[in-house]
């Protein structure tokens, strides 16, 4: 995952990378109203950070003003120092206007002077005192207000995340077999961090780039609506530049992004395949086309780093051409009287201030407008359907026996193509039933529907003589103890691993089920033994150790019936032995539904369900199936048989 | 420093460009100081004496030095573009040559996602690290100094502050960098941490919900997300102080500039108009000061790149072409091991040890034993994947160190126990192996590799599009196509590291024997972990811990060997008892 934190946002400007291909929302008003319904706790907080931005920004906004002040009280000084000492102000005017300095005595009469006295340091002593106490406080303020916002945000997220994962537990497994893993998990990580981003950056700037603007041009029309209309022209100017340029680059970045993931996946594939590429005697002709896209990529990048480069210098001119036309028509106006050095120099300084949070917010648009997408994803993975609730039957007191009952079972995944039709089979307290097909035939079916994972269509599933749609969820999957073929194991301790089948398992239990399973052998071989830490793939312990540490965790469930996965892959002999024998031994005395691949086991089961392209086909023993002359006869002699020229070992291929 | 180096040694061929943007951003910075002069006239002798053709005669001026200015940014950006993104793409080019004549001992020291990464984002790291050097790092300097020059020349007593400013500012941001950077990349970690926990939580549904842990799983994921949470609130209140704290830094400055400035101004030793210039001045040496302490965090990062890239352009791949290269008097196919042991740096083991055999051309020899017996690399060292630690490997009586590598492997044909295919189209997989093979040939190789059928009802057909990896095709159909591709190079030698494993029985059955006619006067190698595939191999060589513990055929072998008869007991159960 790429790092985006406080700062990541913040590149603005020639050297934005490209952040991804671009995000698009579907539904902007629907997904801001649901955005804004998350925020609602905190709108207390939210009101009170916006009173604290708007009053500091006005108090960092009036203190330019007040600087004019000072200016005006040095110019003062300044021009008064050059006056003769003892006149009054009127009588110097008088005195210029004799003279033919008409200007001059314009620009003196709008001013506050006394001749021959330089400039009042008390006066100005208290200016600025008041100025600095201005931009401390405005400071003080801004940092409370993003401190506030700082909380906001996260408590958001925080609260968004925490329903997303309880979105998860709620969900019916099928929403988990129809969509794919890695855009599921892109919604709830991913595009959880962009919102996360947007939020946190995105909300509290945009708060106060829009006040800042409020408040500059408010100031810029208080001290001169004139030179603020001849500001403004360049706003749609230096926004029109902006879009120019920006589109024109956007399309290069585009491009450039294009390019880099053409070349990555160059760079993915050759790599994977080095050995292949050496051998093949490829290593030239990868090169040149290697050196082809990279040279495309090249082209791209220096297109889309130049166009935007353009952008500063361009605004740059544009600013200072704003100053220009400030200083001449500001010019007439202090020679005419009419406005104060100050108040020319607190303007020039307003104006610049000015651009600032425009283009503050066009990068945060950006920001924003892919928070707002990810948001979206967000949304309509929480709008989902989810498992009906729980049906609220009695559960039967004691243990569980083991009794399992199917009685006219139909069931389909697709509306249209019933898988189990009309399936009917009743198995006593330990007895085993071994699913039985060639690879896709759907041997988990029987699994998912045993453990309420789905939904059967009509008819009747009976443990103990109740039927599962009446017991709680919880309730059913406690009485099976499953281990799959596909062993999951977390990042965590071997011990944490095989206790996680049972709440409050001490370390003896942890132990035995380890001796039970032959876990206990290898892990003492560990520096740490149980507390051994896997991560997060397991890859430091091999695959076969895996499958043994997940039947470990089905001994320690003491699971009253059980389901089994015979296939294994990637086992070294010997350890797929032991797989076997534990396997076995947890069998023993369970009532047992076995997807299975051994010989053996197949033999001794009381039931063989035989499945073919997603259908049981064929019920029975094996001396039954075998007579009928079946699917299970020709699968039977063609991959069982030892006179067959191939006589398999694992006979059902993975 | 590496960066430095790396990233001198790939701007010598542009060092007129970089020279280029040198100049050009001191011309641009310096006119940029000019600036505040001309505004600081402006106020001096036009808007203050009320002079208005003065301030329009400065203001052209003003607008036409802007304008070169922009030109010269212009062409100073456009030159640092095509070096830096030159750069980068020499890097990237010199990184992925330096790769692809790496041998498999490099590879695996690495890493093949690592050298991915070190091949694709670190040199993008180095790429952006240089656009920013070269746009504004470079004028960062010029600027501080310049500024200072500029503020000493309009007063050289009221640049006594920058001394306090400057030093203040650099103080501020380095602290807040210093407690913001460590929390930030905690803060990371427990990202991490809160998408492991919900990765585990999807791929591992079934089981949490088998064994109904959905509260366990709950509060795991509350513990993480409670703690990214606080952690964010720390990092980003510590962020959102930066700017008003350095904003607050630079408006108290110009409340100093103008209370000292008034006294100096007072006295007259500084016309007003000069308050207003060093005013710009300082505000532009502190943002320069900004930039600098910006930029000082980028450089670690780009260091750790400079330095993982070096790492592998200065490789010596550790098997080489040798100098005087022996080519065979007959090009046959026979493979002889002569006391070969093979052990990897810092393995405690040798993995394999003492093998000696010949394969014949003509002859199918199988390979078996358990898991980290040593059977594929015993195959990878017929095409020098690796060199044999002792003792020595001859083809057609010549020790396969003394042959150039390209006629080495011009005799190999070698599919490996993951089938990888390249993205592209069916055609394109398979003319990897013969550039000029026309449709008929691939058709027939298809045949043979029973993969016709299939690729005939794929749309498109021997077009038909190929995902990166081969992941829109099924594990038998890959493996079928990378054996075609294999059969298509028409080599003296078969490789094949058990790549039937993902075959039905039947498919099995049928491309072994098209493949017996096909090879019929090669020599072929087949690791395989199934007994049920190698039964009618000329000779099976059983593996066990690197040693040779049983060569001949089944029949031999089940009589003779106890190893073997183990795995066929463990693997044929009952029934091929």
């Amino acid at each position: 995952m790429m790092a985006r934190g406080p700062m990541g946002g913040r590149a603005g400007g020639p050297f934005r990378e490209p952040s991804g291909p671009p995000q698009t929302t579907r539904h902007p008003g629907e997904t801001l109203r649901q955005l804004v319904g998350q925020l609602r706790p905190e709108v207390p907080r939210i009101t009170l950070a916006a009173v604290l931005a708007s009053t500091g920004i006005a108090l960092t906004v009036i203190a330019p003003r007040i600087i004019g002040n000072a200016t005006d009280v040095i110019f003062n000084g300044v021009v008064g120092k050059g006056l003769p000492a003892g006149m009054t102000k009127a009588q110097v005017i008088a005195g210029l206007r004799l003279r033919g300095r008409g200007q001059l005595s314009q620009l003196l009469s709008g001013m506050n002077v006394t001749p021959g006295k330089g400039i009042d340091f008390s006066e100005l002593g208290v200016i600025l005192g008041v100025v600095a106490l201005l931009y401390l406080l405005g400071a003080a303020f801004s940092w409370m207000q993003g401190y506030l916002m700082a909380g906001v945000a996260q408590r958001t997220v925080f609260a968004m995340r925490r329903d997303v994962e309880a979105k998860l537990r709620r969900l019916p497994l099928q929403y988990f077999d129809s969509h794919p893993h890695g855009d599921l998990l892109s919604r709830v990580t991913n595009d959880i961090d962009n919102v996360t981003t947007a939020l946190q950056q995105g909300l509290s700037q945009l708060l106060t780039s829009v006040l800042t603007i409020v408040g500059v041009l408010g100031m810029m029309l208080w001290i001169s609506p004139l030179l603020a209309l001849i500001s403004l022209v360049t706003v749609p100017l230096s926004i029109g530049v902006t879009l120019a340029i920006a589109r024109r680059a956007q399309k290069q970045f585009a491009a450039q992004w294009e390019w880099t993931g053409t070349v990555n996946a160059h760079v993915e594939q050759t790599h994977t395949g080095h050995a292949l590429v050496q051998v093949y005697g490829r290593t030239a002709s990868t090169i040149d086309d290697f050196d082809r896209k990279n040279q495309k990529l090249y082209a791209a990048s220096f297109r889309a780093q130049f166009l935007s480069g353009t952008m500063q210098p361009a605004m740059q001119l544009l600013a200072n051409l704003n100053y220009v036309a400030i200083a001449v028509i500001g010019g007439y106006r202090v020679v005419s009287g009419t406005m104060t050095l100050g108040d020319i120099q607190a303007f020039i300084q307003y104006s610049r201030q000015f651009t600032m949070p425009i283009t503050q917010i066009a990068s945060q648009m950006n920001l924003l407008q892919s928070g707002l997408a990810s948001a979206e994803r967000v949304f309509e993975f929480l709008a989902a359907k989810e498992e009906a609730p729980d049906a609220l039957g009695s559960s039967p007191a004691g243990p569980t026996q083991g009794h399992v009952t199917l009685e006219h079972v139909e069931f389909r995944y697709v509306a249209d193509i019933p898988l189990i039709n009309d399936f009917s089979l009743d198995v006593l307290p330990g007895q085993t039933v071994a699913i039985v097909g060639p690879t896709g035939a759907g041997k988990t079916t029987i699994v998912n529907l045993l453990m309420r994972f789905y939904q059967i269509n009509s008819g009747h599933i009976l443990v103990d003589g109740v039927d599962i749609n009446l017991l709680p969820r919880e309730r059913l999957r406690s009485m099976f103890g499953m281990v799959l073929q596909d062993t999951w194991l977390f990042a965590g301790s071997i011990r944490e691993n095989i206790a996680y089948a049972r709440d409050g398992a001490t370390t003896e239990d942890v132990v035995e089920a380890g001796k039970a399973a032959y876990v206990d052998q290898f892990v003492r071989t560990l520096p740490d033994g149980y507390d051994t830490v896997l991560d997060e793939d397991a890859s430091n312990i091999s695959s076969g150790q895996q499958q043994l540490i997940t039947i470990a965790r089905a001994f320690l469930a003491k699971p009253a019936i059980l389901i089994l996965d015979e296939a294994t892959s990637n086992v070294d002999t010997r350890t797929e032995v032991l797989i076997q024998e534990a396997m076995a031994r947890l069998r023993s005395g369970r009532t047992s539904f076995v997807i299975a691949h051994r010989l053996s086991t197949i033999r001794n089961a009381d039931f063989i369900v035989v499945m073919d392209a997603g259908r049981i086909v064929e019920v029975g023993s094996h001396t039954e199936l075998l007579e009928r002359r079946g699917f299970y006869y020709d699968l039977y002699s063609s991959q069982f048989s030892p006179t067959s020229e191939y006589a398999v070992a694992d006979p059902i291929p993975q | 420093m590496t960066l430095i180096r790396v990233l001198l040694s790939h701007l010598r061929p542009y060092w007129r460009q970089v020279s280029a943007v040198v100049a050009l951003i001191t011309c641009q910075t310096i006119l940029g100081l000019y600036l505040p002069n001309l505004t600081a006239d402006i106020i001096n002798n036009g808007v203050a004496k009320g002079d208005i053709p003065y301030i329009w005669r400065t203001g052209g001026v003003m607008l036409g030095v802007t304008l070169v200015q922009g030109i010269i940014a212009i062409i100073a950006v456009y030159w640092a573009s095509r070096t830096s993104m030159g750069v980068g793409r020499d890097l990237r080019g010199s990184v992925f040559a330096r790769v692809l004549h790496l041998s498999s001992r490099e590879m695996n020291t690495f890493g093949t996602p690592s050298l991915i990464t070190r091949n694709t984002n670190d040199v993008q790291q180095i790429q952006l690290f240089l656009q920013m050097a070269l746009t504004v790092i470079v004028g960062a300097p010029i600027m501080m100094i310049g500024g200072i020059i500029m503020a000493l020349r309009e007063d050289v007593s009221l640049s006594v502050l920058l001394v306090v400013v400057v030093p203040l500012m650099a103080a501020l941001i380095l602290a807040m960098l210093y407690v913001a950077v460590p929390l930030f990349q905690k803060m990371q970690v427990k990202i991490d941490r809160i998408n492991q926990v919900l990765r585990e939580q999807i791929t591992g549904i079934r089981v949490i919900r088998a064994f109904v842990r959905s509260d366990y799983e709950e509060h795991r994921f509350e513990t993480a997300n409670a703690d990214l949470t606080a952690t964010a609130l720390r990092v980003n209140r510590i962020f959102v102080l930066a700017m008003p704290a350095l904003m607050g830094v630079m408006n108290l400055s110009s409340v100093a500039v103008l209370w000292f400035g008034g006294h100096l101004v007072d006295s007259g030793s500084m016309p007003i108009g000069n308050l207003t210039a060093f005013l710009a001045y300082i505000l532009q040496i502190l943002l320069s000061v900004l930039m600098a302490v910006m930029m000082v965090i980028l450089v670690p990062r780009a260091e750790a790149s400079a330095e993982r890239i070096e790492e592998v352009v200065r490789l010596q791949p550790s098997i080489a072409d040798p100098a005087h290269a022996i080519v065979p008097a007959h090009r046959k196919g026979i493979v002889e091991f002569r006391d070969v042991t093979f052990g990897f740096p810092r393995g405690e083991q040798p993995v394999l040890r003492d093998l000696s055999f010949t394969l014949q051309p003509g002859e199918t020899t199988a390979i078996i034993g358990g898991t980290g017996a040593g059977k594929t690399t015993l195959l990878h060292l017929i095409p020098r994947f690796f060199d044999a630690t002792a003792g020595a490997l001859f083809i057609d009586g010549v020790d396969v160190r003394e042959r150039s590598l390209e006629s080495l492997w011009a005799d190999i044909g070698f599919v490996p126990q993951q089938s990888y295919l390249f993205s592209g189209t069916v055609a394109t997989n398979l003319r990897f192996a013969a550039e000029g093979a026309t449709d008929d040939d691939l058709w027939n190789t298809l045949e043979v590799a029973q993969a016709r059928d299939f690729v005939v009802s794929m749309p498109g057909g021997l077009d038909a599009p190929i995902d990166q990896g081969g992941t829109n095709v099924s594990g038998g159909q890959r493996q079928r196509l990378a054996i075609a591709r294999a059969l298509l190079k028409q080599p003296l030698i078969y490789l094949f590291d058990d790549c039937f494993s993902a075959l039905d029985a039947t498919t099995d059955a049928r491309l072994r024997a098209a493949l017996l006619e096909r090879t019929r006067g090669n020599t072929v190698v087949i690791v395989a972990q199934r007994v049920s595939t190698i039964l009618r191999a000329d000779r099976i060589i059983v593996l066990d811990g690197g040693r040779i513990v049983g060569l001949g055929t089944h029949e031999q072998l089940l009589a003779s060997c106890s190893p073997y008869q183990e795995i066929v007991a463990s693997q044929l159960g009952e029934a091929a008892a």
